[in-house]
């Protein structure tokens, strides 16, 4: 049983080596607001001698900060970026367009209604219709990241029609 | 009287150790039974305390039997005390007191601090013993030694393996809208013992345990959007196994281990792709269409996968082999269908379905495509059964005072035998239900 479970460390351990350097995003992430990615941690010492498979490692995740600088909303059961957020829309490629370093977060989010994982799927929809608006106002994919919250970060978090329209949107963040 | 004074000291003091080095979250107590409906193969059985439970940190027979009753298929017959595993039991008085099964058994605490848990299981029908167990185990043990000792009499009684030694995963919510913290959280089945594997301030959703039943694959949106991550909950070691250019979400473990299938937007929209759980490698693209295609789950062999796809207009459930051709739909009544699990014989398909307006937790007879409502609340999500296929677990939303909090539920499949877990504060959701556990009692 031990020699089972040093081996299943030593081999997670060789995976954490290996996951370190194909991990693609790196390069490429276009969000600037991001902290350095974080550097995987030296591999720990073996466990004592009595630790059980059914033991609970606990982990905390490192927090991240982030700016907004814009906010689409979207009517309900709807992916149409309406006109009047044309000026907005403008007024960000401007400056990715005279910026081309800039890179800039498109988050989709949606109401509260349905399942997460769905919900997120309708959130990346909602990322990718600011994206082609955005592109079409000439900024480059690689500046471009459309991402998606799903349900899990609610503007407002009340369930009522003004909130869930709070909550049905884009966030545009930039460095 | 010195004697009795410093054993209880001993005892209190363990118990305060156990509680400490569980990291339980105070909130969070056990599952509730709450029996809607009377099964037609309820069996009854009587469990006496343990002999030295009243002074032992856990309650054998009290767990053991909480255990049962939850499982569905036990019903508990009250009135049976003062046995233990050496005593003959008066088979006149307990047949009258409607038993079929009796367990009886003994607590003693020994000299190196560890447990001595006898316990014997009787026909009380017939007065024959059916078997007997002897562990000697550590206080933190004890809560585990029940769950197995209820695995056993399960098995012995119905042929078919008990989960109360499984463990579940789930995520909870607290601190509210301002300062919200999300934990991922290993507990045993019956919501006790639960450790936090993960603490974060971003959400955390879709936990899914490896077949091993060793890791979690989970979405963390800790890095402010979503990435899958895998991680050993044993040593808290976690590696990112897929965070492309844009989302990535929806693990499912092949039943093997070695894949997982997951929804990535690198290509635009939200598509499925199979990619090696190890991390690394090029991911193969299961779907190639305009809809939205999610939420897969391996069918058991692995050779096909059920899976949500707009594609039709609605979110319905379609089932496709891994390794290409057409999709069939699985799902027809009604225009929302999403998130489904399969059972372990391949037989049920559980999933969420919006019927009048309520998000309802369904079970679909595939043989037959009959489809039943499992449940009375209107905002169910995330169904996962149970390893003998017996039971599901599903996160929903419950009336607490002004407003809606989410809670966990277990349900037999016919819907008769429910409990409920939810926390003092904050919200409990995205229940995954884990494998069996390797060393089952013979």
């Amino acid at each position: 049983m031990i020699r089972t479970k040093l081996f299943l460390l030593a081999f997670s351990a060789a995976m954490l080596v290996a996951c370190g350097t194909h991990v693609p995003i790196t390069e490429q992430a276009p969000v600037m607001d991001r902290a350095p990615e974080p550097v995987a941690p030296p591999a720990p010492p073996p466990p004592p001698a009595n630790i059980t498979l059914r033991d609970i490692k606990p982990v905390e995740a490192p927090p991240l900060a982030v700016v907004k600088s814009g906010i689409v909303y979207f009517d309900f059961d709807s992916f149409v970026v309406k006109q009047e957020y044309q000026g907005l829309l403008e007024a960000q490629a401007k400056f990715l367009t005279s910026n081309r370093n800039a890179k800039v977060s498109l988050g989709g989010h949606t109401d509260d209604q349905g399942g997460r994982e769905y919900n997120l799927a309708l959130g990346q929809k909602r990322a990718d219709a600011v994206k082609r608006a955005l592109a079409i106002l000439g900024v480059t994919e690689p500046q471009m990241e459309a991402v998606s919250f799903g349900k899990e970060k609610p503007a407002n978090s009340a369930t009522d029609e003004e909130a869930r329209a709070k909550n049905r949107r884009v966030e545009i963040a930039t460095p | 009287m010195m004697t009795f004074f410093t054993r209880r000291q001993v005892i209190v003091q363990a118990a305060g150790l156990a509680s400490i080095s569980l990291a339980s979250p105070s909130s969070v107590a056990q599952f509730r039974v709450e029996v809607s409906g009377i099964g037609a193969t309820q069996l009854p059985i009587a469990i006496a305390a343990f002999k030295g439970d009243d002074l032992a940190p856990q309650k054998m027979g009290a767990i053991v039997q909480a255990d049962l009753v939850r499982s569905g298929v036990f019903r508990s017959v009250d009135g049976v005390s003062g046995l233990d595993e050496i005593s003959r039991p008066d088979w006149s008085r307990i047949k009258s007191l409607g038993a079929d099964s009796l367990l009886v058994g003994s607590n003693s605490r020994l000299a190196d601090g560890r447990f001595d848990i006898r316990c014997r299981l009787w026909d009380a029908v017939r007065g024959v013993e059916l078997g007997s167990q002897n562990l000697v185990v550590s206080s933190t043990e004890l809560r585990y030694t029940a769950h197995r000792i209820a695995d056993w009499i399960y098995e012995k009684l119905t042929g078919e393996k008990g989960v109360a030694a499984t463990r579940i995963a789930y995520i909870t919510k607290t601190g509210g809208s301002t300062s919200p913290r999300f934990n991922l959280w290993v507990a045993d089945s019956d919501g006790e013992g639960a450790g936090s594997a993960l603490a974060s301030n971003e959400p955390i959703i879709s936990p899914a345990w490896s077949p091993n039943g060793q890791q979690l694959a989970y979405v963390s949106f800790e890095s402010r959007k979503p990435v899958v991550y895998v991680h050993e909950v044993t040593t808290g070691r976690r590696r990112i196994v897929a965070d492309f250019k844009g989302s990535n979400s929806s693990p499912a473990w092949s039943p093997d281990g070695r894949n997982l299938v997951v929804t990535l937007s690198r290509d635009g929209g939200s598509q499925m792709f199979l990619l090696s759980s190890a991390g690394g490698g090029e991911p193969r693209k299961l779907s190639s269409s305009l809809s939205i295609d999610t939420e897969a789950v391996f069918a058991p062999g692995g050779q096909n996968i059920y899976f949500v796809s707009d594609r039709g207009g609605s979110p319905q459930i379609y089932r496709m082999p891994v390794s290409g051709g057409a999709a069939q739909r699985i799902s027809f009544s009604g225009n929302y269908n999403i998130s489904p699990a399969i059972s372990p014989n391949g037989k049920h398909l559980a999933f969420i379905s919006r019927i009048g307006g309520a998000f309802k937790l369904v079970i679909q007879d595939l043989a037959s495509g009959s489809v039943q409502p499992l449940t009375e609340t209107e905002a169910d999500e995330s169904p996962s059964f149970s390893a003998n296929g017996k039971q599901i677990i599903y996160a929903t939303q419950i009336a607490s005072g002004s407003r809606w909090q989410e809670a966990l539920m277990t349900t037999t499949l016919d819907g008769r035998v429910k409990s409920k877990l939810t926390a003092a504060v904050g919200d409990i959701r995205e229940p995954d239900w884990g494998v069996f556990q390797a060393n089952a009692l013979k």
